[in-house]
């Protein structure tokens, strides 16, 4: 019904642009990866060198090493928070099922920077938790290991990505028939069996998504350990940035960019293998 | 059966998630109080209220100007999204061409990947070009990485239009053009709408691409940012406080569009025979 010159028109554009302002980027982000650095002067001497830095310096399997715990515990922290949150309002939070929803989605639209901005005013040593601990005269002195720490990147974290594991893991639970539900009550099971036997299970694809999103989005932040990480919540996407301002050795640089590129896609390739094995449909 | 109706009322998950949501929203709520404090942004309680804080931020003429920067972006990076979305979202429903797949992966990558890798790669690309870091960097950054909202929000939009109109149009002897204009398009205009707020929102909001390609104008998060640095006062509550203000305000637009593109959906479907 469409004629070949309506074809070329609406895609010759799009295709341009993310050839030209996508794929040739990332491609450019890949090619560094194999450069060098010499005297200060980028070299387009293809090398494997970059990569070898990675695997044998032991400073980036540190860094790899607790960015991975950091962005597993906030996955965890944020299921153990959003999974029950979206069970209570999916199956007893009654009528007021639709404004509990939309209390859980508005945080979702405040910016990044406002919360974690706002971690920062009450972690810090003079900060809202600090002066409240004083007032009450729970501690004397103020608490200075809350701010600055792998903790606070934690909790930052969390509070963020909360909202985005809820948002899957809701909707999964919505779409379980509920007579499936009643008719594991009627058949004898308890809550306890009717939960881990047939609401969790038919929620795991919801769950899955709403880890990946958690870990994912986690592992790649450089903001948060910036914002209230201090040097001991160092991330590796800071050491990146590092690597691409005041160090100057972007294809070292590139190198961790496109390993950081792999896992992540290597991690929602997996997790979406495993989403399509546990759908019932 | 009452007992097991699956709306009983289990109080110790119901104080579980008065929790959570109390996690949610304190960070929010202290926030807000403290934009108000006299004293400081820490310190409890905030005994002094003032509004010395707004005054000031109100005459606070670089953060009005990042301001202005910021809605410049914001609104390139909409008007460029939204051309480039809609018509990849119409390449993506009506024609086939080699590496539709990989184009329908690739568009989606910016919102998948770490934004710090989309900054650094667009960063290459500004330096391999020879052009200048400028809001201008700053807008193709932005319109491109959201080329994947305004696809995905369109292409659903288009899936749910009927397409039986514009084959009328042209049957009845209007050009492409004139049935684009006339049927596509004012069919789309609700998730056009919706697709422009979300865009909007996310630019004004965007740090870790905005970080590599700013130049020597900050938009409003890159100046707050700044100032992170230098020491705080509550007049960063202050504005961070409207921004919560304008950003609830956008949603409630938004979800009231949503809702009523799905009232049209909903009374196009009982109109049809």
């Amino acid at each position: 019904m469409y004629s070949r010159a309506y074809k070329t028109i609406v895609s010759a554009p799009p295709l341009l642009w993310v050839g030209l302002f996508l794929l040739l980027p990332y491609a450019l982000m890949f090619a560094h990866s194999f450069w060098a650095v010499e005297d200060g002067v980028l070299v387009h001497h293809w090398n494997l060198d970059n990569y070898e830095k990675l695997l044998t310096n032991p400073l980036y399997a540190e860094v790899l090493f607790r960015t991975l715990r950091i962005a597993g515990s906030v996955m965890l922290c944020s299921l153990l928070l959003g999974y029950p949150l979206a069970y209570y309002l999916s199956f007893h939070s009654g009528g007021r099922k639709e404004l509990l929803y939309q209390l859980v989605i508005v945080p979702l639209w405040v910016s990044y920077l406002v919360r974690g901005y706002a971690w920062k005013t009450i972690l810090g040593s003079e900060g809202v938790l600090n002066g409240f601990l004083q007032y009450a005269h729970i501690t004397h002195e103020p608490v200075s290991f809350l701010l600055y720490s792998p903790f606070a990147v934690i909790l930052m974290l969390t509070h963020i990505y909360t909202p985005f594991v809820f948002l899957p893991i809701y909707a999964s639970l919505e779409h379980i028939p509920r007579p499936l539900v009643e008719a594991s009550h009627d058949l004898g099971a308890n809550s306890f069996s009717t939960f881990f036997r047939v609401i969790l299970p038919l929620s795991m694809p919801g769950l899955l998504a709403g880890a990946t999103f958690a870990f994912v989005l986690s592992l790649g932040d450089f903001l948060a350990p910036l914002l209230v990480g201090g040097s001991s919540g160092t991330m590796i996407a800071n050491i990146v940035q590092t690597l691409f301002g005041a160090v100057y050795d972007w294809p070292l640089g590139a190198a961790i960019s496109v390993s950081i590129l792999l896992l992540t896609l290597s991690l929602l390739f997996f997790t979406q293998r495993l989403e399509k094995r546990w759908s019932f449909k | 059966m009452s007992r097991h109706s699956p709306t009983r009322r289990s109080p110790l998950l119901a104080i579980y998630a008065a929790l959570v949501f109390a996690f949610i929203y304190l960070p929010l709520a202290v926030l807000i109080l403290y934009s108000f404090n006299r004293d400081g942004v820490g310190g409890f309680p905030p005994l002094h209220l003032t509004l010395d804080w707004y005054r000031q931020l109100f005459a606070d003429e670089p953060i009005w100007d990042s301001v202005l920067n910021s809605l410049l972006v914001a609104g390139g990076a909409v008007a460029l999204s939204l051309t480039l979305g809609l018509l990849a979202a119409l390449a993506l429903d009506r024609a086939s061409f080699p590496g539709k797949a990989l184009f329908r992966r690739l568009v989606l990558l910016p919102l998948i990947l770490p934004g710090i890798i989309t900054g650094l790669s667009l960063l290459m690309l500004v330096v391999l070009s020879g052009l200048h870091l400028s809001l201008l960097t700053v807008l193709l950054g932005h319109g491109t990485a959201l080329i994947s909202v305004a696809t995905t929000e369109l292409f659903a939009g288009l899936q749910k239009t009927d397409r039986a109109q514009e084959e009328a149009s042209l049957d009845l002897g209007a050009t492409p053009w004139q049935t684009f204009w006339r049927i596509t398009l004012p069919n789309l205009k609700l998730s056009l709408v919706a697709a422009g707020l979300l865009i909007f929102t996310l630019s004004m909001d965007e740090i870790a691409v905005t970080f590599f390609l700013i130049g020597r104008d900050n938009t409003l998060p890159l100046e707050i940012w700044g100032r992170l640095r230098r020491g705080i006062t509550p007049e960063i509550n202050a504005v961070s406080t409207l921004i919560f203000a304008v950003s609830v305000a956008l949603i409630v637009i938004w979800y009231r569009i949503r809702m009523r593109s799905i009232g049209a959906e909903a009374k196009q479907l009982l109109q049809r025979p």
